[in-house]
C-alpha cells in the first residue's frame, strides 16, 4: 500500500468529535460514579479516596518525569505546602473568617502549590537531568528541615489538625459522611485528569515533550528550554497542590511528614511503576501504590521491602512500566501472535509464583525471628510455622532455589519467543 | 578562643567524614555518570557489617574486612543490576539506585531490627586525647581524622601513581579510546563502583561509632552528601574536599551559636517586637537553623555559581 496514511497523518486529522476519546472519558466518569455503589464499606471508601488523591499526585508528577524528562525527588514540597495552606484556610473558614465554600478548597491548595512552584522552580529548573534531581532533593530536605523550625505555620511535631465540617455548609454539602468526601475527591480527580490530558495537547505540552527528547535542538529552533521547564513545573505544582488539599480534607490533619522525602518518593514510584511513557500509566501506578501502602501494610510488616523489590524489578526489566507491558502485548495481539506466548506466560508466571512464595516465606520468618514480641511462630498464606525450627526454612529455601532455577529457564524461553515475534512484526512492517 | 578551636576541630573531623563519603560518590559520578543515590546506604551497610564482624573478630580486623565486604556487595550491584539498567540511560540508573537505597534500608531493618545497635570503639580509642583549655577532644575523633587523611593520600596515590589509576583517569574522559586500546572498560567501571562503595563502607565503619548505628543513618547523612557533591562541583574530588570541610564547619559552628536576626537588629538599633511581620523568622537563632544551612548554601550556590566551587560542567 504505497499511499497508506502515515501514523502522524492520522494524528493531525481534523476530528471535532473524537468518539473514542468521549467513550473513554465517559466510561472513566461512570466508573468513578459507580464504584461506591459496588464497594460500600468504609474501608473501601477510604481506599478509593486515597487512590483519587494519589492519581492526581502521580499524574502531576508525570508532567515532570514523563512529559518533560525532569526527575524530581522533592514533589511532596508542593503537595505538602499546598496542604498546609489549605489546612490553615479551612480552619479560618471554620471560624467564619473566610467566606469560601469548602469544596473549592483544593483550588486554594493548587494556587499555593503553584506559588511555591514559582518560588522554588526558579532555582530548580535552572538545571536539567541529574543535577535537577539533586537540587529537588536538596530543596525537599530544606523545606522538611524548616518544618520543625516554624511551629506557628507547620504545627511542630503534632502537625495542624482541622475539621472539614464547617458551621455553614455549602449547598448542604457538609462533607461529614465519607461518601461525600469520596465524590468530592472523584470530581476533582476527574477534572484534574481532563485538564492534565488537555495540557499534553497544548503548545507548551508538545514543546515540553521536545525538551524531554532533545533539549539542544529545541534551544536551536529558538525556544528557551529553561522557561519551558519552569512553566511546566509551576503547572505541575498546581495540580500537586490540589492533591495536597484533597488529602487535607480527607484526613483532617497535615503534619511535617507531608513534605518529607518519603512522601516525595510516592508519586515517583507510582508514576514509574505505572509507566511514564503513557498518560494513563500513572493512574494504574497510583492504584497499585495505594494498594501496597494501605492494603498490604495491614498484612505484613515487610510491605516496604516488597514495594521496593517490585520497583527495582520494574526498573530493571520493564522500564516502560505496566502501561508499556499492556501496550506491547496489545501490539502482539493485533498481529494475532499472542497465542504463541501463552505457554511461556504460564511457565513464567508459575515459576515466578513459586520463587516469590519462597521469598515471602523467608522474609516473613526472618521478621518473626527478629521481632522481640513474637515467639517465632507465625503464618504465611494461612500456613502456621515456627521459625525457630529447621523444617520451614528448608521448605522455603527449596521453593526459592527451585523456583529461581525454573524461572530462569522459563524466562529464557519467553525472551526467545518474544524476540522472534518482534522480528516477525518488524518484517511485516517493512514488507 | 577555646570555643573556636574545639568547634574547628570538630568541624574538620566531621567534614573529613563527609569527604570519605562524598569522594566515593564523586568518583563514581565522574567515572560512570551514575549518581549513586544509594551511596549513603552503603555507608550504613559498612557500619552494620563492622558491628556484626566486630562481635566475632574484634574492631581492628573489621575495620579492614567490612569495607571489603561492602565493596563486594557494590561490585555485585554493578554487575547484576546497574549494567542491566545502563542501556536505558542515566535516569533509569538513578531510579535503580533510588530503589536500591529503599531495599538496603528494608534489608537492614529486616536483619538488624529497627533499634540502634550497640556499636562501640575499642577501649584504646575511648576517652579524651587532649584537652583544649577545658574542652576534651575525644580520641576517636582524632582517629577518624587520621583514617580520612590516610584514605585521601591513598586515593591520590592510586589515581596518579598506579597503572590502574591512569586507566581510570583516561576512561573518565575518553572511554571509547581506552576501550580501543584493549582495556576492559566495563570491568574498570565495576572496579570503580566497588571502590567507591568500599570507601563509603569505610566511612560507615568510622561514622557508625562516632554517631549512631541504626536504620535511619543512611537517610540522615544521604542528602548532606549530595549537597557536598553539588556545592563542590559535580565530579570534582578537590571540590568535594573543600565543600566537605566547609559544610562540616558550618554545621558545627552554627549549632553552638545563639545569634539571630533579632540580635542583629538590636545591634543596629532597630526595634523589633513580637508584633513585627515575620517575627518567628527574625527570632530564629543560628543553632535552630543549623539543619537547614547546608541546603540554603546549596540554593545560593546554584543561583550564583551553578557549576559549584571547582566544577567544570555547567549541567
Amino acid at each position: 500500500m504505497p499511499f497508506a496514511p502515515t501514523r502522524s497523518g492520522d494524528l493531525l486529522r481534523f476530528a471535532p468529535m473524537n468518539v473514542g476519546r468521549w467513550f473513554i472519558w465517559g466510561t472513566t466518569a461512570l466508573v468513578m460514579l459507580a464504584l461506591p455503589l459496588v464497594f460500600r464499606q468504609g474501608f473501601a471508601l477510604t481506599l478509593m479516596s486515597s487512590m483519587g488523591t494519589m492519581i492526581i499526585f502521580a499524574l502531576s508528577y508525570n508532567m515532570l518525569l514523563g512529559q518533560s524528562g525532569m526527575l524530581s525527588f522533592g514533589h511532596a514540597v508542593y503537595s505538602g505546602l499546598g496542604a498546609y495552606v489549605a489546612v490553615h484556610t479551612l480552619n479560618l473558614i471554620g471560624k467564619g473568617q473566610i467566606p469560601l465554600p469548602v469544596p473549592l478548597l483544593p483550588l486554594v491548595g493548587g494556587l499555593a502549590g503553584a506559588f511555591f512552584g514559582v518560588l522554588f522552580g526558579y532555582v530548580t529548573t535552572k538545571k536539567s537531568g541529574t543535577t535537577f534531581a539533586m537540587i529537588t532533593l536538596g530543596i525537599g530536605e530544606m523545606v522538611f528541615a524548616s518544618a520543625l523550625m516554624f511551629p506557628a505555620f507547620f504545627g511542630g511535631e503534632g502537625g495542624v489538625s482541622t475539621n472539614r465540617v464547617v458551621p455553614k455548609p455549602f449547598l448542604g454539602i457538609t462533607l461529614g459522611p465519607s461518601i461525600q468526601v469520596y465524590y468530592l475527591i472523584a470530581l476533582w480527580c476527574f477534572l484534574s485528569m481532563v485538564l492534565m490530558y488537555a495540557w499534553t495537547a497544548t503548545p507548551l505540552g508538545r514543546i515540553a515533550n521536545a525538551v524531554r527528547d532533545n533539549p539542544e535542538r529545541v534551544a536551536f529552533i529558538g525556544y528557551d528550554t529553561q522557561r519551558v521547564r519552569y512553566l511546566t513545573l509551576i503547572l505541575s505544582a498546581f495540580f500537586a497542590g490540589i492533591a495536597g488539599a484533597l488529602q487535607c480534607i480527607n484526613f483532617e490533619i497535615v503534619t511535617a511528614e507531608n513534605v518529607s522525602a518519603a512522601r516525595s518518593g510516592g508519586p515517583l514510584i507510582a508514576a514509574f511503576v505505572g509507566g511514564v511513557g503513557f498518560f494513563f500509566g500513572p493512574i494504574i501506578g497510583a492504584v497499585i501504590f495505594i494498594f501496597f501502602v494501605v492494603a498490604l501494610s495491614d498484612f505484613t510488616k515487610a510491605w516496604q521491602l516488597y514495594l521496593g523489590l517490585f520497583f527495582v524489578l520494574m526498573v530493571m526489566f520493564a522500564p516502560g512500566g505496566i502501561a508499556s507491558l499492556i501496550a506491547l502485548n496489545l501490539r502482539v495481539l493485533e498481529h494475532g501472535m499472542l497465542a504463541r506466548l501463552r505457554w511461556h506466560y504460564l511457565w513464567v508466571l508459575l515459576a515466578g509464583a513459586v520463587t516469590f512464595a519462597g521469598f515471602i516465606a523467608v522474609v516473613e520468618m526472618t521478621y518473626q525471628l527478629n521481632d522481640i514480641a513474637a515467639d517465632g511462630k507465625g503464618k504465611v498464606f494461612g500456613i502456621a510455622f515456627d521459625a525457630q525450627t529447621f523444617t520451614p526454612w528448608l521448605v522455603a529455601g527449596t521453593l526459592l532455589v527451585a523456583g529461581g532455577l525454573a524461572l530462569r529457564s522459563a524466562w529464557r524461553g519467553f525472551r526467545r519467543e518474544w524476540g522472534e515475534i518482534e522480528q516477525t512484526i518488524l518484517d511485516r512492517g517493512s514488507a | 578562643m577555646e570555643f573556636f578551636l574545639s568547634s574547628l576541630l570538630n568541624g574538620v573531623s566531621y567534614g573529613l567524614l563527609l569527604f570519605m563519603l562524598s569522594s566515593g560518590l564523586t568518583l563514581i559520578f565522574s567515572m560512570m555518570g551514575v549518581l549513586n543515590f544509594a551511596h549513603a546506604s552503603f555507608y550504613m551497610l559498612g557500619a552494620f557489617f563492622a558491628y556484626t564482624m566486630g562481635l566475632k573478630i574484634g574492631f581492628w580486623p573489621a575495620l579492614f574486612l567490612a569495607p571489603i565486604a561492602v565493596g563486594l556487595v557494590g561490585a555485585a550491584v554493578e554487575r547484576f543490576g546497574l549494567r542491566t539498567v545502563h542501556k536505558y540511560g542515566h535516569v533509569a540508573e538513578l531510579l535503580f539506585t533510588f530503589g536500591l537505597a529503599f531495599l538496603i534500608e528494608e534489608f537492614v531493618k529486616l536483619v538488624w531490627g529497627l533499634a540502634a545497635v550497640p556499636y562501640r570503639a575499642p577501649t584504646i580509642l575511648e576517652g579524651p586525647l587532649f584537652t583544649i583549655f577545658t574542652t576534651p577532644f575525644p580520641r576517636f575523633r582524632a582517629f577518624m581524622m587520621l583514617v580520612a587523611v590516610l584514605m585521601l593520600v591513598a586515593i591520590y596515590l592510586v589515581l596518579t601513581r598506579t597503572r590502574i589509576g591512569l586507566v581510570i583517569q583516561a576512561a573518565l574522559t575518553h572511554p571509547d579510546m581506552v576501550e580501543a586500546l584493549g582495556h576492559n572498560v566495563p570491568r574498570v567501571f565495576m572496579l570503580v563502583f566497588a571502590g567507591g562503595t568500599a570507601l563509603a563502607g569505610l566511612a560507615g565503619v568510622i561514622g557508625g561509632v562516632a554517631f549512631v548505628t541504626d536504620p535511619t543513618m543512611a537517610v540522615s547523612v544521604g542528602s548532606i552528601v549530595f549537597v557536598v557533591a553539588v556545592v563542590g562541583g559535580m565530579g570534582s574530588l578537590a571540590g568535594a574536599f573543600i565543600a566537605s570541610l566547609l559544610i562540616g564547619c558550618i554545621q558545627t559552628f552554627a549549632v553552638a551559636l545563639d545569634y539571630s536576626f533579632l540580635s542583629l537588629f538590636k545591634a543596629i538599633g532597630l526595634n523589633v517586637t513580637p508584633d513585627t511581620f515575620f517575627y518567628s523568622f527574625w527570632k530564629l537563632t543560628l543553632s535552630q537553623a543549623a539543619p537547614v544551612l547546608p541546603y540554603v548554601l546549596l540554593v545560593l550556590m546554584l543561583i550564583f555559581r551553578p557549576k559549584g566551587l571547582l566544577g567544570t560542567r555547567e549541567d
